[in-house]
């Protein structure tokens, strides 16, 4: 969001890249109160959401916890129990996959095995009776944005798995559908190949300004791809926000661990002083102190939730001098380190036999190949109020 | 292991390979051996007795070999039995009459078999599996038990023309057995389970998710049905049409019991050769000429097939 002077002196918001703060704006696909029963079981528990044109949209959640249903629903496969979708003004409620302004891309691809990638990409513009001429063209412009002319001719068997996804993904996109679905997009893919479809992904969404809902249950891709991320547990949305909020500031137990990892200590709140708290974990006498907006009274029982790259370690011999003042500050012994060449990950035991893990930059290079802090080594790590977040939940 | 390894390697690595390869032939050799003994040396006896010349001895023909002659023998080819085949053309008419009827009721089994396949796939749960027994089950009485009880169920007195009278359509039995219809029925009845089958085994592998992808990419059921499923289940519908069309060819059974002597069919003519006639050249004559009227189209697919998968 930026924000911009206008030419007659007034102060304007910008919300092209965040329009789900513009108040004024209409969601693009809203879905309201959506429930979904397979015989007694609830795949899609009530759920409430609004997407707005041109976002990139990830569905994030563990395995089994409604992420296809849901999907499955917008592209009109199942049938909401209760509740309704709107996409783009028009009620979806009876209209049948065919006749939505959806394409989906599948988690197996989908891919017609009897017909060539220029038949599969030809597909939908067929059934929509667009002549061959410019059905041609179509299909050529878009086999050449996924660079795959040369492949036209081919079967999708005789394709490389990158290159079906691309088949796939050009299937989906030619009929220029208002939103597309896609449904693990990546997931048959190893990683490299992954991380650089990620971003052609992203290219393509901005070139042709499609409105994108993406499942995944790669919450490092969600991070990477979405301009927003709702996370999915047992048919619910634990979160909706954008990477950095849920990232910074998770709702709940389950979004601290499941997004990214953290260090969970159950605490009771001891003392308040404005947004400062004190919270200790019990049979623990030092308190910990935590800058928190919210209203907590004292003695409350909390979450304390801290990111491992967030508190800083150091050797104990020198560390007094460089510990910034304020901060939190405890003394552990290392127990395990993971020199992995960017970071090093560490395991460190406090002196109240507390496990929290430490993940720290390696910024200088260590020449002589010996890490500055190795096992069993005497340290002190500290961080600032600022840096943790209290749970309730 | 490669086969050199085999041969310079240590004594056990040795024995190991060449039980192994021993294994491999064996397993190679029994259906091979199979298909020499139940396929192929009938097929020469066959093939020998159609180049004989009948003569009222027992056995009733020409033995190939002349020793007669003494020393080497001659060989006596006889081609008369084609040429008789060729010269009456009760055997062309009932060739035709045979291949009519069978891709008839190909078509009908397919038509009737194709929903039913479908539909099987479709159900959900136990049912899928009592409908698949039902399928099969017919097959746990004897086939010539269930032609005689078609007999009961088209006769003049039979169950059809019983409900017909009973609900008054009908004043007076019509006609039904020793009519073409009956065989037409006896065929389609007995061959409908090879049909349904190899489809319900097509079918079954079906990714769902391709009709799904149709239909998101803006096809209707039936444009769906035409573009994505039918070209899908290809292999089983030929497998199906294949499983019916060629024993129906030949068939002996039905026309024979259904069709009483009003229905010519090429398995019949060959049965009364055989038996009434003791012609056993001509017999086997059309035998040799039936398989190659049923196994050159059979082969010509299969190029078909072969180029296909080759491009
Ligand atoms: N047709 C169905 N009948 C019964 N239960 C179903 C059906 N489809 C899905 N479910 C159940 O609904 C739940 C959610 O399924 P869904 O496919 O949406 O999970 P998901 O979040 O996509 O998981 P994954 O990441 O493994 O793909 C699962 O427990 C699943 O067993
Ligand atoms: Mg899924």
């Amino acid at each position: 969001m930026n924000v911009q002077a206008s030419s007659d002196g007034e102060s304007q918001v910008d919300y092209t890249h965040s329009p789900w703060l513009d108040p004024s704006a209409t969601p693009f696909i809203q879905i309201k109160n959506i429930n979904k029963q397979f015989g007694a079981f609830t795949a899609v528990n009530d759920v409430s959401l609004d997407i707005y044109k041109g976002e990139l949209f990830a569905l994030l959640g563990g395995s089994g916890c409604g992420k296809t249903t849901l999907l499955r629903m917008l592209a009109g496969f199942e049938t909401p129990t209760s509740g309704s979708i709107i996409i783009d003004g028009v009620d979806m409620n009876g209209i049948p996959p065919y006749e939505r302004p959806v394409n989906m891309m599948f988690q197996s691809y989908a891919l017609f095995p009897h017909m060539s990638v220029h038949k599969n990409i030809a597909y939908g513009l067929k059934r929509e009776g667009v002549a061959k001429a410019e059905r041609t063209q179509r299909t050529n412009e878009i086999l050449e944005m996924v660079e795959l002319e040369e492949f036209a001719k081919r079967k999708p068997h005789q394709l490389s798995g990158g290159q079906r996804q691309r088949v796939a993904l050009a299937r989906a996109l030619i009929k220029r559908p208002k939103v597309l679905l896609l449904d693990e997009p990546l997931a048959a893919l190893d990683k490299r190949l992954r991380e650089q479809t990620q971003f052609e992904l992203m290219n393509i969404q901005e070139k042709l300004g499609i409105t994108f809902v993406v499942v995944t249950h790669d919450q490092e891709e969600a991070m990477t791809l979405a301009t927003r991320i709702a996370v999915m547990d047992k048919g619910d949305f634990e979160q909706i926000g954008t990477p950095a909020q849920i990232y910074e500031n998770p709702r709940s137990r389950f979004i601290a661990s499941f997004i990214g990892s953290a260090n969970l200590l159950d605490c009771a709140v001891t003392k308040r002083d404005g947004d400062f708290y004190s919270v200790s974990q019990p049979g623990v006498d030092q308190p910990i102190v935590v800058e928190y907006d919210g209203e907590l009274a004292v003695g409350a029982n909390v979450t304390l939730a801290v990111r491992p790259e967030k508190i800083h370690v150091e050797k104990r011999s020198v560390a007094n001098s460089s510990v910034a003042q304020g901060s939190n500050q405890l003394n552990g012994v290392v127990k395990e380190m993971a020199y992995l060449g960017r970071l090093s990950t560490y395991h460190i035991v406090t002196d109240s036999g507390v496990l929290i893990e430490v993940t720290s930059p390696n910024q200088s290079r260590y020449r002589d190949g010996n890490h500055p802090i190795d096992w069993d080594d005497e340290v002190t790590i500290s961080f600032a109020p600022q840096s943790a977040v209290l749970l309730t939940e | 292991m490669a086969a050199s390894d085999q041969l310079t390697g240590p004594w056990y690595a040795r024995i190991t390979g060449a039980i192994h390869r021993n294994l491999t032939s064996l397993i190679v050799g029994i259906p091979f051996f199979w298909l020499l003994l139940f396929f192929l040396v009938p097929f020469f006896i066959v093939l020998k007795l159609s180049f004989a010349e009948s003569i009222i001895a027992s056995p009733p023909f020409t033995s190939l070999l002349d020793w007669s002659k003494g020393g080497f023998p001659e060989i006596a080819i006889n081609t008369e039995n084609y040429l008789y085949l060729i010269e009456d053309d009760l055997y062309t008419k009932t060739f035709l009459n045979s291949l009519k009827i069978a891709s008839i009721c190909t078509i009908i089994c397919l038509l009737i078999g194709y929903p039913m396949a479908y539909g099987i796939v479709r159900t959900q749960g136990t049912w899928r599996y009592i409908f698949l027994l039902l399928i099969i089950l017919p097959f746990w009485t004897s086939f010539l038990l269930r032609v005689y009880a078609w007999m009961g169920i088209l006769a003049d007195q039979g169950t059809v023309n019983d409900i017909l009278l009973y609900l008054g359509l009908i004043d007076k039995p019509i006609k039904l057995l020793y009519k073409p219809i009956a065989v037409y029925i006896g065929i389609v009845y007995t061959y409908l389970p090879f049909m349904i089958l190899p489809l319900y085994a097509n079918m079954e592998k079906l990714d769902s998710s391709l009709r799904e992808a149709a239909m998101d990419l803006g096809a209707n059921p039936v444009s769906t049905f035409f573009t994505v499923t039918l070209p899908m289940t290809l292999p089983g519908i030929i497998a199906g049409s294949l499983l019916v069309f060629i024993p129906a060819t030949g068939e002996f059974v039905v026309p024979d019991l259904l069709g009483g002597g009003n229905v010519l069919m090429i398995g019949r003519l060959l049965s009364s050769e055989f038996n009434a006639n003791h012609d056993w050249p001509v017999a086997s004559a059309i035998a040799v000429v039936l398989l190659i009227v049923l196994v050159v189209p059979m082969m010509l697919y299969h190029k078909v097939q072969a180029a296909e998968a080759s491009n």
